[in-house]
């Protein structure tokens, strides 16, 4: 055996040595973005909980793809196999038996996200941990709710401006829902080209709620309206909590058929609650199923940041458009909470308007603390809870609208 | 994937925008007059005086006393009774108290009425 030969063949099928390869180094400034992310979600805390699945995801992918360019092949994800899945000239489109066939670690978890599991499993769950008796004591928040989803259809028209296809505007535009979950199941079915930037933006402006929107909220409302006290609302019975969720699934899905697996989900986790009868299934949705699906879900994200796939113009523009889009949410709910603080006779505090925009509790928290910020004796965060699971139904109708147009 | 609205034109766009947003108001303030529906049955359910109990259910009544045992009487000073859902009594007393200290306000000039855990 020739010692120097073997060692030159090691390094040379080193992934060290991938990146001198062509395109290589779009793998290792992806690893670079995996550590940053790693770094946002440990250290600073940014949904870590999502974000250091989607980074490790993402770490995992890229150092293991430059096999595939040596001719080798120990890949954990391969974008080539999703791409022929997806192509309708392809003999292998919509073809889960290549994709098995073929398949590393992660394309086995991302065929869940694929096939919209995850994202509904994690309704379920957000369904289960979800009291929406704030919003049955106040009803008219589902104003505010949908207020708020002005953001989605903004970004959309901007992304079509800037040269995005329907589909791709559509995924782009429901950033502004501030749903990951949503945002991650429409893109699936309208543009999986563009998950990995779609599912970082979402998240990661989800994280920054408490930095994007109290500038927004002082810029669209006065001292006045910011110190408004809002008067406790009444009581919701059990009976009410339990006959919700089976009405707004029979309402909301007869009315937009394509809300199905989102709304009947979040719905079905919330009867789960709500019911006193089914404990335990309440217990695993708000736990064990949802952690479990949050590690396949972020890692399986993650794993579709591909250098090829990430490193493009448009992942800036989305990132942009994102930024705008939430921005855009929180004015549309803040607008329509000024417009109740006048219908109402200046009994109703705007600021919980920009609760709106989803991002159940981080929105209402945000409520609460600029709120109390004016008025020491201020409590929010219940009156903001109302708009902020009103953001959830509004965001999946928003997305049922939108796969029912493009998909 | 409907081919003919992968690449819209501007107008195109735009009255898509419009009209997703009125179907998101729309799909909502229906959602709104149900619940308020629902509501006001609900309340007007609660509103509603127990019907007074017949002859033939009276003897049953007499035999359950424990059912009918009246509430105490409330300690004089009293702001009423805190309810908590999904809370520790440990922790709302610790909630309680960074209130009174947040709001720079003692504890007897404050009244909490419920205290609900939201969780993330």
């Amino acid at each position: 055996m020739n010692v120097l030969e073997t060692l030159k063949t090691l390094a040379l099928e080193s992934g060290f040595a991938s990146f001198f390869m062509a395109g290589g180094w779009k793998n290792f400034i992806m690893i670079i973005i995996a550590f940053v992310l790693l770094y946002l979600g440990i250290v600073k805390k940014f949904e870590p909980l999502l974000l250091c699945g989607i980074a490790f995801g993402c770490l995992l992918s890229n150092l293991s793809y430059f096999v595939v360019h040596m001719g080798g092949d120990n890949a954990l994800y391969h974008p080539e196999l999703w791409e022929a899945f997806l192509d309708s000239s392809s003999p292998y489109y919509h073809s889960y038996g290549h994709i098995m066939s073929n398949a590393g670690l992660l394309d086995f978890f991302y065929i869940g996200v694929k096939a919209g599991i995850y994202p509904s499993l994690i309704f379920m769950g957000v369904g289960a941990m979800t009291d929406f008796g704030p919003l049955l004591s106040n009803p008219k928040s589902l104003l505010l709710g949908a207020a708020a989803q002005l953001g989605v259809f903004v970004a959309f028209f901007g992304a079509v401006l800037l040269g995005f296809t329907g589909p791709q505007a559509a995924s782009i535009g429901i950033i502004g829902g501030a749903d990951g979950p949503t945002a991650i199941y429409l893109t699936t079915k309208l543009a999986p080209e563009l998950l990995g930037p779609i599912a970082i933006a979402a998240y990661s402006y989800m994280a920054l709620i408490p930095l994007i929107q109290p500038p927004i909220m002082k810029l669209f409302t006065t001292p006045e309206m910011r110190v408004v006290k809002m008067e406790q609302t009444r009581e919701v019975s059990k009976t009410e909590k339990i006959v919700f969720p089976i009405v707004v699934s029979t309402f909301v899905i007869l009315l937009l058929p394509s809300t199905a697996p989102l709304i009947g989900c979040l719905m079905f986790g919330n009867l789960a609650r709500e019911t006193g009868v089914t404990d335990r299934l309440s217990d695993t949705m708000q736990n064990a199923l949802m952690n479990i699906v949050t590690i396949f879900l972020a890692t399986s994200v993650g794993a579709t940041m591909v250098g090829d796939n990430f490193l493009k113009l448009d992942t800036i523009k989305i990132i942009i458009l994102g930024l705008i889009a939430f921005s855009i949410s929180t004015i549309g709910g803040l607008l329509g909470g000024v417009a109740m603080y006048y219908g109402s006779g200046k009994k109703i505090n705007p600021l919980i308007g920009s609760a709106g925009v989803s991002a159940v509790p981080m929105a209402a928290r945000v409520s609460q603390d600029v709120g109390r910020k004016y008025n020491k004796t201020n409590f929010l965060l219940m009156h903001a809870m109302g708009p902020n699971v009103a953001g959830v139904i509004g965001s999946a109708i928003a997305a049922g609208f939108l796969l029912s147009v493009f998909g | 994937m409907k081919a003919d609205l992968v690449n819209l034109g501007v107008g195109q766009a735009g009255a898509i925008a419009i009209l997703g947003y009125l179907v998101v108001f729309l799909g909502l303030v229906l959602l709104m007059l149900v619940v308020l529906a629902m509501a006001s049955y609900f309340i007007s359910k609660a509103k509603k005086p127990a019907p007074a109990a017949g002859p033939a259910e009276e003897p049953v009544a007499k035999a359950a006393p424990a059912a009918e045992k009246p509430k105490a009487p409330a300690a004089p000073g009293t702001a009423g009774e805190l309810k908590l859902y999904d809370t520790d009594p440990k922790d709302a007393a610790m909630i309680m108290a960074i209130v009174a200290d947040a709001t720079g306000k003692p504890l007897n000039e404050l009244r909490f009425k419920s205290i609900k855990e939201v969780k993330e």
